[in-house]
């Protein structure tokens, strides 16, 4: 049985549903990320997991126990917020020994496991210091050290990063897995950065319009999305249409050019428009070889970026990005010049019918 | 633990509702009864033909419009003038337009009668309209805050900078940009100020009893000192006036200015 | 009817931070365009000085006084002399009792109003009813509380009629000390939601919630959290309220006229029929209101810059 078990959850305010079908096992020690658009309910089950809000259909199970409708005060769950939300009228020691303050701890052993908090959180001087005074990357790291101090069974964080600079966001999500590992707390972390959550989750459940459109692990995600949704919101893609001309031995063509894919085709499939997807990255400007897709296309437009140069190239009404890093004594093509783009069978992506 | 929060609010609400709308059916219940034995608005048209009620309440609205008009011409030219040329000085403009507020208006009248009295430089209380002109500038003076900071809101939102140097190239002077350019752009905030400002002149008491003019606020007191039901007539009328004044706040104040104003400037 | 000598702040959203921002400074050319900037501002000051600031001045100056004109501090001393005394002391009372009243009623609506969760149309008719009621002061409110719980008021005679409770004989009159209070109770209750409902709106949801998180009760989130936070807030505005209703004239004249001696009948009378017999103490008189509202305000704007202090 997982830790954290989470059944057929539905939540609907009024006619509006916010959440369809919610279903997912996590298990002790994992860092679970939630990543979608805003609305796309992934802070409704984040909320639900904390108790602010009531399931309107389904089931809740911490550590075996059933907490559906328990009161938040007693699920025992650490949360850190967007805005941090740290009691103004307090100091930064205050904050975090609040838990076992309401708890009726003794004082020795609140001032001990503050101190021991700010010690994990890189921050040993602040604590007579009030929130006002500091800066949002180390409010934050209070916040944490605040929601970690009662040892929570879980770990809830939503969009904690998304209020900060670029540079403390990075540094700070590093803080945050690199913490979460030492302690071993089972951690949902709510996102719509897709950076963000590939560089720190053990599994992302990928979100859009109350639904999951996929789980599994960064790499899953990225390089096999299994709908247009997830191809598109995670990193940036190439959409082509073509149709499926043997699904035996993967033939499909593109605008009468034959490729071949290793995915997986029905039966069925024989003759059928499909959407087919590739990644910029894989794609290099390469004479056809044997064993490897070749694209013909024409160069539309050359962008020089930097360390990379970004080439649009067009097949008939599609037109594909490619990204080549910036090599000097290399010549780049010209605008309107015939080119070659090649990629492996595995590189060909085929979308989920239904995903247009 | 929500049901019972809920159930606190509702009391609230209801003892609240009771208190505040109590006094108003009252005094209403009460202006009706003049003719004894049945209900009728005798009492009301005995207010609005009375004579001395038309010239009161007539100096009054004089009073105020007079007011108001030289409020505007005061306070927006200084905004205007502070916010383009001039704004490490807002602090200093800003704490005296509060003063009004901190200064009761009984301190300032007294102030007046000691200062402007027949033996000083400005003998503004020798003669009648010289008296009256006394209490149009000490309504503007209460009025001050109000005025001086709807029209800072309303400067707020318009880029008040770039509207100038537009005109300036196009060749406009100063009476033009002002008259023609910033008024027309915080109408909302004038207008805000000016219902205010309304609602404050029209029942002064303090000012225009000491400095001995028929406005309406002295006519008011009169009438409670000795009648019975006309005085809860006019309570009402003021009431309604009040709720008037207020509402065209609301509908001039929330059209553009102010909640542009919320907003903060335009980028 | 706004009589502005009894609402100081008929609007206390202009006591409430923050003033719109500058636009950026304009720089002119030359020593002439700067003359001409300063006479651009000159016409406020100079109303500002003729009109506000010397006649208070004059009046605090003269305080420190006697008829020919020596400095002294026996006006002071006079001060002290029992009719004198009385009036500070009473006016005191009713403004201490109107602006705790005014506070805690105040308060409990607008909480109710901004968390009780109640309908949603309940809020902004509160809201707008205040801005009302904040500016029905003077003679014309007098006039409804007298048709209220007056001799022959309604609410007297349906308490005798129905309740059998004679309201008069327990000695309650409107026309004393605590009917003053209670009539001005009515503009000082709007005038305290109006302020503090900015600061209930201030209490975000997620203290809440993180409180929750930690296990806190609904006890504990208040004396912990949530009343720690109001408290400048609220006192703050309590001080406004004290301050308004310690300078109002009007209303207490309709009402008590000159039975009920508080301060500010007491210098009415003095401005109009010298019954200190003495000029000097009647500027003494204003220079004692000035203070005890100048301190009421200050702290109100102490108190304001605290609160606003954890805020971003």
């Amino acid at each position: 049985m997982a830790f954290l078990e989470i059944e057929n959850l539905h939540k609907s305010f009024g006619a509006n549903t916010a959440l369809h079908h919610f279903d997912m096992k996590i298990e002790r020690g994992e860092f679970i990320t939630f990543l979608g658009p805003s609305g796309c309910g992934k802070t409704t089950v984040l909320r639900m997991i904390a108790g602010f809000e009531t399931p309107t259909r389904g089931v809740i199970r911490l550590d075996g126990r059933d907490v559906t409708h328990v009161r938040t005060r007693q699920r025992k769950v650490g949360m850190v917020f967007q805005s941090y939300a740290l009691f103004p009228n307090m100091t930064v020691a205050d904050n975090i020994g609040f838990g076992l303050r309401v708890a009726g701890r003794p004082q020795a052993e609140i001032r001990k496991r503050v101190d021991e908090m700010l010690e994990l959180i890189k921050l040993p001087q602040v604590g007579e210091r009030y929130p006002w005074q500091l800066s949002g990357g180390q409010q934050q790291r209070v916040a944490l050290a605040r929601a970690l101090a009662g040892k929570p069974q879980v770990l809830l964080l939503d969009e904690p990063l998304s209020a900060l600079d670029a540079k403390i966001r990075i540094s700070l999500r590093q803080d945050i897995r690199a913490l979460q590992r030492e302690l071993g707390i089972t951690s949902i972390f709510v996102t719509h950065d897709q950076e963000e959550a590939l560089s720190i989750s053990d599994r992302i459940v990928v979100m859009n319009e109350g639904r999951v459109e996929q789980i599994g692990t960064s790499s899953e995600i990225y390089n096999y999305p299994r709908t247009r949704f997830v191809a598109s919101f995670v990193g940036t893609l190439n959409i082509l249409s073509g149709h499926v001309v043997d699904p035996a031995s993967g033939k499909m063509a593109i605008d009468g050019q034959e490729l071949v894919t290793t995915q997986q085709l029905a039966p069925h499939d024989a003759g059928k428009k499909r959407l087919l997807a590739l990644r910029p990255e894989a794609i290099v400007l390469e004479a056809p070889a044997a064993g490897r897709n070749s694209l013909a296309a024409t160069v539309e437009e050359v962008n020089f970026l930097g360390s990379v140069v970004r080439i649009r190239a067009r097949v008939k009404d599609a037109v594909i990005s490619l990204d080549v890093f910036n090599d000097p004594t290399r010549r780049l093509p010209e605008r309107g010049q015939p080119v070659a783009l090649g990629f492996s069978h595995e590189n060909l992506l085929v979308l989920e019918e239904g995903a247009a | 633990m929500k049901s019972q929060s809920r159930v606190g609010a509702w009391t609230a609400m209801v003892v609240g509702t009771l208190y505040f709308l109590i006094p108003l059916i009252a005094t209403f219940e009460f202006s009706l009864r003049m003719r004894r034995d049945s209900y009728s608005f005798e009492a009301y048209s005995v207010v609005l033909t009375d004579p001395r009620f038309q010239a009161s309440f007539g100096y009054s609205i004089l009073m105020a419009v007079l007011t108001i008009v030289v409020g505007v011409l005061l306070v927006v030219p200084t905004a205007y003038w502070v916010r383009l040329r001039l704004p490490k000085l807002r602090p200093v403009v800003e704490f005296v337009t509060l003063l009004p507020l901190v200064i009761p208006a009984i301190v300032i009248v007294f102030g007046y009668l000691r200062i402007y009295n027949s033996s000083s430089i400005l003998p503004l209380t020798g003669n009648e309209r010289a008296t009256d002109l006394l209490l149009v500038l000490g309504y503007v003076t209460l009025s001050l805050p109000y005025m001086y900071r709807a029209v800072d809101a309303g400067l707020a939102s318009v880029d008040v900078r770039s509207l100038t140097e537009a005109a300036e190239c196009l060749g406009a002077n100063w009476p033009t940009i002002l008259f023609k350019v910033i008024f027309p752009n915080i109408r909302s905030g004038i207008l805000s100020g000016a219902f205010l400002t309304f609602a404050v002149v029209i029942g002064e008491f303090t000012l225009a009893s000491l400095l001995d003019r028929p406005a309406f606020g002295p006519y008011l007191q009169l009438i409670g000192a000795n009648r019975a039901y006309e005085p809860s007539a006019l309570a009402i009328i003021a009431f309604v006036i009040t709720w008037a004044s207020m509402g065209l706040i609301q509908v001039f104040g929330s059209a553009r200015g102010s909640a542009r104003a919320a907003a903060g400037p335009k980028p | 009817m706004t009589a502005s000598s009894d609402v100081g702040s008929a609007q206390p959203e202009l006591l409430v931070p923050p003033m719109p921002k500058p636009a950026p400074h304009v720089s002119g050319p030359g020593r002439s365009s700067q003359l001409l900037t300063w006479l651009g501002v000159a016409p406020f000051f100079i109303f500002a000085l003729l009109f506000l600031i010397l006649p208070t001045g004059f009046l605090m100056v003269g305080a420190f006084q006697d008829p020919q004109g020596h400095v002294t501090l026996a006006n002071f001393r006079d001060l002290l002399q029992p009719g004198v005394l009385d009036a500070y002391w009473i006016s005191f009372k009713v403004s201490a009792a109107s602006a705790i009243g005014g506070a805690v009623i105040g308060s409990l609506l607008a909480w109710a109003a901004v968390q009780g969760q109640l309908p949603a149309w309940i809020r902004p008719t509160l809201m707008t009813f205040s801005g009302v009621a904040s500016n029905f002061a003077g003679v014309p409110l007098a006039f409804a509380f007298i048709c209220t719980l007056g001799r022959v008021g309604l609410v007297t005679v349906l308490l005798k009629k129905y309740a059998g409770i004679n309201l008069y004989s327990t000695g309650f009159s409107i026309l004393s000390f605590s009917g003053l209070t209670l009539t001005y109770l009515y503009f000082q209750i709007p005038l305290m939601v109006l302020i503090v409902t900015p600061a209930l709106d201030g209490l975000k949801r997620e203290w809440r919630e993180a409180c929750d998180c930690l296990g806190g009760t609904s006890y504990q989130y208040w004396r912990y959290v949530a009343l720690p936070v109001l408290w400048p807030s609220v006192l703050g505005a309590a001080l406004l309220l004290f301050a308004n209703s310690f300078g109002a004239v009007a209303t207490a004249y309709a009402l008590t006229g000159s039975s009920l001696n508080i301060v500010t009948i007491l210098l009415y009378a003095q401005i109009r029929g010298d019954v200190l017999h003495n000029q000097n103490l009647g500027y003494a008189l204003a220079l004692g209101m000035i203070l005890v509202t100048g301190l009421s305000n200050g702290g109100y704007i102490w108190l304001r810059a605290r609160a606003e202090r954890g805020r971003r």
